[in-house]
């Protein structure tokens, strides 16, 4: 319990040392050692989960379960990761004179904090924490969007603040009639607990909690960009500095997730009806499509990849959805690997865009002339998104169509559809810009792709050969959400 | 059931929350900033009699914290916030000319009958009283979300997203005596960083668009043209 008190506590002295200590040379150093003890804390707790299964505080404060804890190390890698290339991209856009101390004093303080509010979400046991959690995470992003005070990225900032501030307002309704149904049942002080709400959802009156669900999907849906509430989404990932976008796309979305997941547990427990999934099923499938026919349409090269965050996230619902050991198991691989894939994405758009001085594709050409390592770094990054095999998104997506085959076959063109047109969608704009001679007076630029190759590479290892262990971890997981295990 | 036989707190809260979306329509109806930000405060204070009078009649110590806690945040420190921006922008004597205001009234009342549609199933399980109570309190949230659609300020944009929080306290308030009390100041925490944040962002909007009509935020789009 204490490396989960540890995981908490870390980036909350973060916070507190960034916002005091002010902006100094090695502060994006500082910003990496941070995030790796916190990884290693995470790790440590992965560790005690294997062994001893599923943990709860003594005050049963915090749970941390299969499901979770992967989320938890997943968090800490990405947001580690992200801070080794945000060090030197954010010291390289300060030298361009965008950027002042202060503003950087903000982003690292409120970068922990992000971090700090992704842990919450992951680790509470309680339900109304969890929603003053992600509302935390969304107060501590906001002022990230607007970092570089531009008419655009202070317009994407309103945008993201109002649409989720609202949109999450839903979520803490549904909240609040879970509860009332939580107390009908019995005592009030532990109703919201997710652990006592999970051993008595039989028990839970299953009208109120129906009419919760659809609140909680549309308030935490907000959050992870199902349309028709996506409109903040490409708006913030695309004004804000990059590291934001890879960790916004990367972390934050899959928690929005992880809600509406462990609130379906619930659902499902007391309504014994497929209601819960067959709306996730709808918005997912919608999400998605909508998602592939925009990502043709796009002019900026961030905006292009949060479509296709959106597209992701779509199929990620849907698989939910549909429920079955099979397609959660999908559906928890493709949350791993996207998230890996996005953010080594983002990483790679963020060198492209310095390379190149602007975000529009149609301005941005010949990457690999000018500098090979980002050039394909683009190119396998997209690739590996689009679901080519060998690539771990292949594995997943493929899983997904099996499951949907298995119970919903009509459903299987849509999916394949969509496939074919995200795919079309990110090619013609992605090939132009890394083949093709390079414009004159394109200059090389310092990049740090480390993260890159590791989140490539690990995306490259999950689709060969997913390790025992994993496997394991990912099968008692499905186990605890869907009831069964595919293996 | 006759109203006469329901006990005194039943009644009273039955009329608190007639009140507080009586507040919710005007906030509608209005076009000027400070009535808008005087009645939000108003509404603010009914929402903490109502605690005030739960946790009087329920023998309930935590719900006089929230009680105090909506007081500060709702009914002084966020419409001061608002009364001072709006003075410093010299907006005080404009009235906003709100379009079609007719139907954005008719829309706020189909939005209340709508809620009764909505939450008419819980109606088995629990009082009528109750369901009263829960659909004022979702229609309260709606018409903040449409006062928010029909106004062009960003002040009434703040005043339509706090009034959705007013709307949800008296959700929590009478429906389930207040949530757990980490969870109400985890939320009051939140509510309280949002306003500082909208402070913020006036000034930015200010500085960049030299107006706080979020009409003119209109640079980025679905497709990009």
């Amino acid at each position: 319990m204490i490396a989960a008190y540890l995981v908490l506590l870390i980036p909350l002295v973060g916070i507190v040392f960034f916002a005091l200590a002010g902006h100094r040379e090695d502060t994006g150093k500082l910003n990496v050692r941070f995030n790796g003890v916190c990884l290693l804390a995470t790790i440590w707790l992965a560790v005690n989960v294997l062994n001893q299964g599923t943990i709860i505080s003594s005050g049963k404060a915090f749970l941390i379960d299969p499901f979770n804890v992967y989320l938890i190390v997943l968090t800490a890698f990405v947001g580690f990761t992200t801070s080794i290339f945000s060090s030197p991209y954010m010291a390289h856009e300060k030298e361009l004179g965008k950027l002042s101390d202060g503003r950087l004093k903000l982003y690292h303080s409120m970068y922990q904090g992000f971090m700090l509010a992704m842990y919450l979400v992951l680790t509470t046991n309680n339900m109304g924490i969890m929603w003053v959690a992600m509302e935390g995470a969304t107060l501590a992003t906001v002022l990230l969007v607007s970092l570089y005070r531009t008419p655009e990225s202070i317009e994407a900032a309103w945008k993201y603040f109002i649409l989720c501030g609202v949109g999450i307002a839903q979520a803490l309704f549904g909240t609040i009639l879970l509860y009332y149904a939580a107390v009908q049942i019995g005592d009030g002080d532990n109703a919201l607990l997710w652990s006592v709400l999970y051993e008595n959802a039989a028990k839970l009156n299953p009208e109120i909690v129906e009419i919760a669900f659809v609140f909680l999907l549309i308030g935490y849906g907000t959050k992870i960009g199902l349309v028709p509430l996506h409109n903040w989404l490409p708006d913030a990932h695309s004004e804000g500095p990059t590291p934001m976008s890879a960790v916004l796309s990367g972390l934050l979305l899959n928690d929005a997730l992880y809600a509406v997941v462990r609130n379906k547990m619930l659902v499902d427990g007391a309504t014994h009806s497929s209601m819960a999934g067959y709306l996730m099923m709808g918005f997912g499938l919608l999400s998605f499509l909508v998602a592939a026919v925009l990502l043709h349409r796009q002019k900026d090269i961030k905006r292009l990849f949060s479509y296709s965050s959106i597209e992701h996230m779509g199929l990620m619902t849907f698989s939910f959805g549909i429920g079955g050991p099979l397609a959660t198991f999908a559906a928890l691989l493709h949350m791993t690997v996207h998230s890996l894939t996005k953010s080594a994405i983002f990483v790679t758009v963020g060198h492209a865009a310095q390379l190149a001085g602007t975000q529009r594709m149609e301005q941005i050409r010949g990457l690999i002339k000018t500098q090979p390592k980002i050039g394909w770094g683009l190119l396998i990054g997209t690739i590996s998104i689009a679901g080519f095999p060998p690539f771990g998104v292949f594995t997943s997506e493929f899983l997904v169509l099996l499951a949907t085959m298995h119970s919903y076959p009509w459903l299987t063109p849509l999916l394949l559809l969509g496939i074919g047109i995200a795919f079309a969608g990110l090619f013609r704009h992605i090939q132009p810009m890394v083949y093709g001679d390079k414009p004159e007076n394109q200059q090389p630029i310092t990049a740090n792709l480390w993260p890159v190759t590791i989140h490539l590479a690990l995306v490259l290892w999950l689709g060969l050969a997913i390790p025992g262990f994993l496997a394991h971890w990912f099968s008692q997981a499905t186990l605890l959400i869907s009831g069964s295990t595919p293996l | 059931m006759n109203i006469e036989q329901l006990d005194f707190y039943t009644q009273a809260i039955l009329s608190m929350a007639a009140l507080i979306g009586l507040t919710s329509f005007l906030m509608l109806g209005q076009g000027r900033l400070l009535r808008l930000i005087f009645l939000f405060a108003l509404q603010g204070f009914l929402l903490t009699l109502t605690t005030a009078l739960a946790a009087y009649s329920l023998n309930n110590h935590h719900l006089y914290i929230s009680a105090v806690l909506t007081l500060v945040l709702k009914v002084i420190f966020i419409p001061w916030m608002l009364r001072r921006q709006v003075l410093q922008m010299n907006m005080h004597r404009d009235i906003e000319a709100l379009k079609n205001n007719t139907v954005v009234m008719l829309g706020g009342a189909s939005l209340m009958i709508f809620s009764y549609y909505v939450l008419h199933p819980i109606v088995q399980s629990s009082s009528v009283v109750m369901l009263n109570a829960l659909v004022v309190s979702l229609s309260v949230m709606l018409l903040g979300m449409l006062l928010m659609i029909s106004h062009r300020q960003a002040i009434s944009h703040v005043v339509g997203f706090m009034s959705i929080e007013n709307g949800l306290f008296f959700a929590a308030i009478v429906a389930t005596n207040g949530m757990p009390m980490v969870v109400e100041l985890g939320v009051a925490f939140d509510v309280l960083v949002a306003a500082v944040l909208f402070g913020i962002f006036f000034l930015h909007i200010r500085t960049s668009i030299d107006s706080l009509d979020v009409d003119l935020l209109n640079k980025l789009h679905e497709v990009d043209k």
